[in-house]
């Protein structure tokens, strides 16, 4: 330690010599007005009843779920009768959330992946790029009731007919496994674009002029650079748009038919069903509680504790792979 | 065609090709509107265009005079007057925004501020959790739960019977349903406002804890006040987004098409009511007649425009902040 | 063009013609000290020197070690503050300054991992008995970047005032002390005609006088400055300097700076400190004329940093 030139002599030391002590942190409450404190106390209380109605809720379903959920519940189909609570299982709802997943996040991801890649990539002229991202925030912001209540305009026009079944006056009934994955679509088709449009501006310019500098085209660059880089924020926007699928009812309850089991449409073995009509887990658990038809409370709990486990997956993977993200990165 | 599309595209077929699918996404979005508006057109013509959000008479024993009129109604049946549902939207929205904001602000001051490591690592997965629940689950837990108790042990008996003329009281109604719907609009809210305040620049809360503000008044005073076009924002949102909450909605709220009477006094929490988009759920079933197929469509446009409305108001209550830089 | 572009060497230049007075007038609330007649010596500071009784100490920096971690960012540094003087802290990037600065404020409290040894002394009591917001209304800062609140000139200078009182006084009351507070800086005059102006559409400089104007405004005995002009274009730097001198009559001011002229412009008392020891410390005439240690001989010399 050098010797400090000029500077006067240090101040006799104090007895005992003072430890080495983490600076005190912050400032203590003590000196606070009443109304800081009274603040501060209502910042923890809220933030701990966050926690509180989180667990309650998440530990109430679990309780009534694995009370009246098992195995032979979970895998015979549902059968009707009037007395619901001691017949039947939930196959078939658990069935039509899986299919109708399927359907929706299919159909919206090649449109979300597409249109995001014409808005950040191309986007001329540029009024049109900002009413499809404007559009696409509309959708977002649409209630479900509104898209499904759209989605029976449109499926109920003599043109959708193959997709659903005609009754015999004429009517066409709008209703079927296509034409609920169709609008389910259209719910996740936000969130696709949004993950795909953020990934595809996160990557820096450099890396699209190194390649068009290298004599690639445009699309082939996004074929071939950008698309692998961009694969896991798809996938992430593609699990979160499936967890909202998964969760809405509004769709189902309007555009599936309302039928315990999946009734087939005429007679091809896939197409037939996926024309014709059948439930989802939300559908099903709306029909069983008091607000439905409403004698199963049992078995409302089961599909919803199925349900509840199904939504929590998903988000827990997309947390997941935000954290390998991270790591990646770090 | 699948292989012609499988050979290396030029950028000028691909400018084509994506173009037309991100206008066909833009082509949906319009053919909404018009679709609509179009099957809601009966209904508003027949009722002087805005006067069927007014009120007069029972609007359920309007909806099931509709249902009777069959296929081919008379220009009379599509009377309408449906201002309880509109009410029913109103007190609910209104409150359930004005609570959850309230916690909501101090939830995320809370987040951002106060909660040492350990505890933020349990509430912000909470708050993710709560907004991931799915809204039927809402409901069955408030239909189940929170509408018995309150209907045994919070209603009693005197208060049922000075009202069992007009209505049930069974615990479904405002209380119940304005709690629930709190519940599910909070998470938006603190999710907003947290990105806000973190987005703060940090020179801002050094330079008032170099002035000797305590940590409460540095984040209220310059964060909080900075970041309140993003409160403003969280709240056009989470309006939106409860209004157009159905279904659980429509299992808890009591589902009567009554408007519950504030001269009523408390009994006035206790009544039952029901939301525009909780009427569409419940009279699906009734949409073969045109009657009331308009109608609902007729619902159906009013939500869609308040919250095409609302959604444009969040956009430009952020506008301030966006200008200042920060990335909210 | 700033007077103070052309800064004379003090070692090789015999005659250097007198330095024009600054061209824009501050107007102050008391007459601005005499300037030295120009005589044909060199004429290197504005202001007179200090004579009279030696300064009350007005703090104490007492075997003050600070480390992030592991690393010692500041090792073992003693030195006095007194009222009424201005200390520059010089040295080379990294060398501990600022974390000695923002020591005695007590901001490095708010950084994760931050301990200390040793203590600082205000007024001759320990830093730390005092209760932390107390103690930065005696002890005010001024950031290196210029960080005025996004609220109007007015409720940025009242705010340091408003929090510090239990009763939130009334506008009315808030006025005199504002005004006063915005004379000081220097700053009133060009902001008079509407103080309800957001306050980030000043620009630079005068942002940075309004900060400095928030910290003096409750008559702090302290004022900490981190390196205050570097974020600002000569001129804003020159009205700055001019400020400081006025400033430092009624507190003490510490001024980090890596600019040496500035500090030796500036400066009543300097302080080198290198890689977190304290080299030199001494009068600025004498540190900078006539430096003791070799490293500080080399530094002024712009040998390194």
């Amino acid at each position: 330690m050098a010797a400090t030139v000029g500077a006067p002599p240090p101040l006799p030391p104090v007895h005992p010599p003072e430890p080495l002590r983490p600076a005190p942190r912050g400032d203590s409450l003590r000196s606070w007005k009443w109304s800081h404190r009274l603040a501060f106390a209502t910042c923890w209380a809220c933030g701990l009843a966050l926690c509180a109605v989180t667990a309650a809720i998440v530990v109430y379903m679990g309780v009534r779920g694995l009370q009246y959920l098992n195995f032979e519940l979970l895998f015979s189909r549902p059968q009707p009768g009037l007395a619901q609570h001691t017949t039947g299982g939930i196959l078939d709802p658990v069935i039509g959330t899986i299919v109708l997943t399927l359907i929706g996040i299919a159909l919206a991801v090649p449109l979300a992946v597409a249109a995001a890649i014409w808005v950040v990539e191309y986007g001329r002229p540029a009024p049109l790029a900002r009413a499809i991202e404007s559009g696409i925030e509309v959708v977002a912001g649409t209630p479900d009731i509104v898209i499904a209540i759209f989605g029976l305009a449109i499926f109920q026009l003599p043109l959708f007919a193959p997709l659903s079944f005609t009754a015999s006056g004429g009517g066409v009934f709008g209703r079927s496994f296509l034409a609920a994955g169709s609008m389910m679509s259209l719910i996740a088709l936000p969130l696709v674009f949004g993950a795909t449009r953020e990934a595809l501006m996160s990557i820096p310019a450099a890396t699209r002029e190194a390649s068009w500098a290298l004599g690639k085209t445009k699309i082939c660059t996004i074929r071939e650079i950008l698309l692998p880089q961009i694969r896991r924020p798809i996938g992430t926007g593609a699990v979160l748009g499936m967890g909202r699928i998964v969760g809405d009812t509004a769709v189902v309850v309007v555009l599936l038919g309302a039928t315990l089991q999946i009734e087939r449409q005429g007679d091809v073995p896939i197409l037939g069903d996926l024309r014709g009509t059948g439930s989802t887990l939300t559908s099903y658990v709306f029909n069983a509680s008091p607000a439905g038809e409403g004698n199963a409370p049992q078995k409302a709990y089961a599909a919803a504790f199925v349900l509840l486990l199904i939504v929590l997956f998903l988000n827990f993977a997309v947390d997941v792979a935000g954290r390998r993200k991270e790591a990646g990165r770090a | 065609m699948i292989s012609r599309l499988r050979q290396p595209w030029t950028d000028r077929q691909a400018t084509w090709r994506l173009g037309a699918v991100a206008c066909l996404v833009l082509l949906l979005i319009t053919l909404m509107v018009v679709f609509v508006t179009i099957r809601a057109w009966p209904t508003l013509r027949a009722n002087g265009w805005v006067s069927w959000l007014g009120s007069g008479g029972s609007v359920d024993d309007q909806l099931g005079e509709m249902i009777k009129t069959g296929q081919d109604p008379p220009e009379a049946a599509y009377h309408l007057r449906a201002w309880p549902l509109i009410y029913g939207t109103l007190v609910t929205t209104g409150v359930a925004v004005v609570v959850g904001l309230v916690f909501s602000v101090f939830s995320a001051i809370f987040i951002v501020e106060f909660a040492p490591a350990r505890v933020r690592a349990v509430v912000v997965p909470a708050v993710r959790l709560l907004a991931a629940v799915p809204s039927v689950i809402y409901g069955l837990i408030g239909i189940l739960v929170l509408a018995p108790f309150v209907g045994n042990h919070l209603i009693s008996p005197e208060r049922k019977a000075s009202v069992q003329n007009v209505v049930q009281l069974d615990g479904t109604g405002v209380l119940v349903a304005v709690v629930v719907l709190t519940v599910m609009i909070v998470p938006i809210m603190i999710a907003i406002i947290v990105d806000a305040l973190r987005a703060i620049p940090s020179a801002w809360t050094e330079g008032a804890a170099a002035l000797g503000a305590n940590r409460w008044e540095a984040i209220w005073t310059v964060s909080v006040r900075a970041a309140r076009p993003a409160i403003v924002a969280a709240a056009v949102l989470a309006c939106a987004r409860a209004l157009g909450e159905a279904v659980a909605l429509s299992m808890v709220s009591g589902s009567r098409g009554f408007s519950p009477n504030p001269v009523d006094g408390i009994t006035y929490i206790f009544e039952p009511l029901r939301p525009l988009a909780a009427s569409m759920v419940e009279n699906i079933d009734a949409m073969n007649a045109p009657a009331v197929k308009s109608s609902i469509y007729a619902f159906a446009l009013l939500l869609l425009l308040s919250s095409l409305a609302l959604s444009i108001g969040g956009y430009i209550a952020k506008l301030p902040m966006r200008r200042q830089g920060l990335r909210v | 063009m700033s007077a103070h572009d052309h800064v004379a060497d003090p070692f090789l230049d015999d005659a250097v013609p007198p330095l024009p007075p600054p061209r824009r007038r501050i107007r102050l609330d008391r007459e601005p000290a005499p300037v030295a007649e120009p005589n044909g010596a060199p004429q290197r500071r504005s202001r007179e020197r200090r004579t009279g009784p030696p300064a009350p100490e007005r703090m104490r920096v007492d075997r003050l070690s600070v480390l992030y971690g592991s690393h010692r960012a500041v090792k073992d540094v003693s030195l006095p503050i007194h009222a009424g003087e201005a200390l520059a802290l010089i040295g080379p990037s990294g060398c501990g300054k600022t974390t000695l600065l923002r020591t005695l404020n007590r901001l490095t409290e708010t950084t994760a991992g931050a301990t200390r040894e040793g203590r600082v002394l205000l007024d001759g009591t320990d830093v730390e008995q005092f209760e932390v917001t107390a103690l930065r209304r005696r002890i005010a800062m001024v950031f290196q970047q210029p960080n005025p609140f996004p609220m109007s000139i007015f409720d940025n200078v009242a705010y340091a005032i408003r929090v510090q009182n239990r009763k939130t006084p009334r506008r009315k009351d808030l006025e005199p002390q504002v005004v006063d507070a915005l004379r000081r800086a220097g700053l009133y005059d060009e902001v008079a005609d509407d103080l309800g102006r957001p306050a980030l559409r000043l620009s630079g400089g005068q942002q940075q006088r309004l900060c400095i104007a928030r910290a003096i405004a409750t008559r702090p005995e302290v004022l900490l400055m981190d390196e205050p002009c570097s974020a600002l274009d000569p001129r804003s730097t020159a009205v700055i300097e001019e400020l400081i001198g006025e400033l430092r009559r009624d507190l003490a001011v510490v001024i980090v700076t890596h600019n040496l002229a500035q500090a030796h412009r500036i400066g009543d008392k300097v302080a080198f400190m290198y890689l977190g020891d304290l080299v030199e410390y001494g009068e600025a005439v004498q540190v900078f004329e006539d430096p003791r240690a070799e490293r500080t001989r080399d530094y002024v010399a712009g040998a390194f940093g």
